[in-house]
């Protein structure tokens, strides 16, 4: 047994949980799928004194659209957010979800642990950046929700307060004409991303940019939107030499770390072709072209 | 903030390969461990556990998971299915039979975990392409390179038609 021992809690209701957690203090962690937690705990990165398992807690396994917002809940996992009707309908999710590590830890870790776990390279903080997805959080003060480029504030940190749990991840439902896709660069499915990518557009009739997010995993502690690239599109009709400009903006904003994977030169390198690759998917997704979604493995 | 009292125990009861097992547990307890050390199930195996090679992978409530990423306590109240409930009455699952008709294996020490992961993607999609086959034991690869024949094995499992899961 590698985790230092710890007391095991599991509370019936969302309600009981935050009040556990709260009572508990900070020695004391939440357990969703523990695809994150667990290897952290075997690694003795962490050891918490309690861990609260909120993985079985009902009503937090959902993915539905209401009033223009898709919402889906914290406990739902990877796998499952893939073979859901909102990933169907937007393709970028399903990207996200369905490229995930691999069937196995699809099977448990969940879409809330991801964003609470904040990864510096892990895929939903990453891809949600680019649907402008807002964290719904419930803990001993209510409820709140939080812009996702306000609650992930750093390498596994972000703006829960101790005792909140994140319940939810919404977004607005893409317009008509639009196109995303997300794709990540890692050395094999288990591995987390070296870099990624996501991109969501909406063109008119006239093939005109109306809007346009692009997201850079593994371009710095945190994914960063590439907003220079972005207003380089924005109002344009959208050709391959103007997303060769949007390219050379988005990485002048990138600043990866050179590590065991490569210098950040290449680094740089690598994000310019996975941009374009990922823009070249979403435009064809915003022409209705069904496009399966495939990371890129070293 | 008190130290953790290392002998917390948790009652937890389980269905391994349909047979009923009640166990109390040190939390901390990797659900692969409690297979191996408490029920002898040895069969699953501990590869790399770092919830990377899925050597260890069994299905829970009918999903792979890496049993190496689990504690036993979160399995409480389910179905676990372990490469020892593969075959019945002494019959090779059809999928073991292939894998051995097929020489799918090479050192063999991550054969259980592709048996499992195969065995639930053939459960939710029996006629996969190999593309999803791929796609199915993408978190089983090991090291040994190759794994044409694991693939083969397989494909022939979801290529033949009369043959029963």
């Amino acid at each position: 047994m590698y985790p230092a021992p710890f007391r095991y809690h599991r509370p019936a209701s969302l309600r009981e949980a935050v009040q556990m957690l709260s009572a508990l203090g900070e020695g004391a962690k939440p357990l969703a799928g523990g695809q994150t937690l667990i290897p952290i705990l075997k690694l003795r990165l962490d050891e918490p004194s309690d861990l609260v398992d909120i993985g079985r807690l009902p009503d937090l396994r959902f993915a539905d659209a209401q009033d223009g917002w898709v919402r889906i809940g914290a406990l739902s996992p990877h796998g499952w957010v893939a073979r859901s009707d909102a990933a169907a309908a937007i393709p970028i999710v399903k990207d996200c979800a369905g490229g995930i590590a691999d069937a196995q830890v699809r099977s448990r870790g969940t879409i809330g642990g991801s964003v609470s776990a904040a990864d510096p390279n892990c895929d939903w903080p990453a891809m949600l950046r680019a649907l402008d997805a807002e964290i719904i959080c419930f803990g001993p003060a209510g409820e709140r929700t939080v812009p996702i480029e306000k609650f992930v504030l750093a390498p596994y940190t972000t703006a829960l307060t101790p005792g909140e749990l994140v319940t939810a991840i919404r977004f607005k439902a893409p317009a008509a004409g639009s196109g995303g896709a997300y794709i990540a660069y890692k050395k094999s499915a288990a591995a987390f991303p070296i870099c990624s990518t996501g991109v969501q557009l909406t063109l008119d009739s006239a093939q005109v940019c109306r809007d346009v997010r692009i997201v850079l995993g593994g371009a710095g502690p945190t994914a960063r939107r590439a907003l220079e690239a972005e207003a380089e599109l924005r109002g344009k009709a959208l050709s391959d030499a103007l997303w060769a400009r949007a390219a050379d903006a988005a990485i002048a904003i990138a600043e990866p770390n050179a590590d065991v994977h490569g210098s950040a030169e290449y680094k740089r390198s690598l994000l310019r072709g996975l941009l374009l690759k990922t823009a070249h998917v979403a435009m064809r997704r915003s022409a209705n072209a069904k496009i399966e979604g495939s990371h890129v493995y070293a | 903030m008190s130290t953790p009292d290392a002998a917390q125990r948790v009652t937890i009861e389980v269905t391994v390969n349909g047979q009923k097992y009640c166990r109390a547990v040190e939390p901390r307890l990797l659900l692969v461990e409690f297979l191996r050390q408490e029920l002898d199930l040895t069969g699953t195996h501990i590869g790399c556990d770092t919830s990377y090679c899925g050597a260890c992978t069994v299905q829970l409530n009918g999903a792979p998971v890496k049993s190496c990423t689990l504690f036993a306590v979160q399995a409480d109240g389910g179905e676990i299915l372990t490469v020892e409930g593969l075959a019945r009455d002494g019959e090779l699952h059809p999928l073991q039979q292939s894998f051995s008709e097929h020489h799918g294996l090479q050192c063999g020490f991550c054969t259980p975990g592709m048996l499992m992961s195969a065995h639930a993607l053939l459960h939710d999609n029996p006629h996969a392409d190999r593309k999803a086959i791929k796609k199915a034991i993408a978190g089983n690869v090991c090291r040994c390179t190759g794994y044409q024949n694991i693939l083969k094995a397989i494909e022939a499992v979801a290529n033949d038609t009369a043959g029963g899961q």
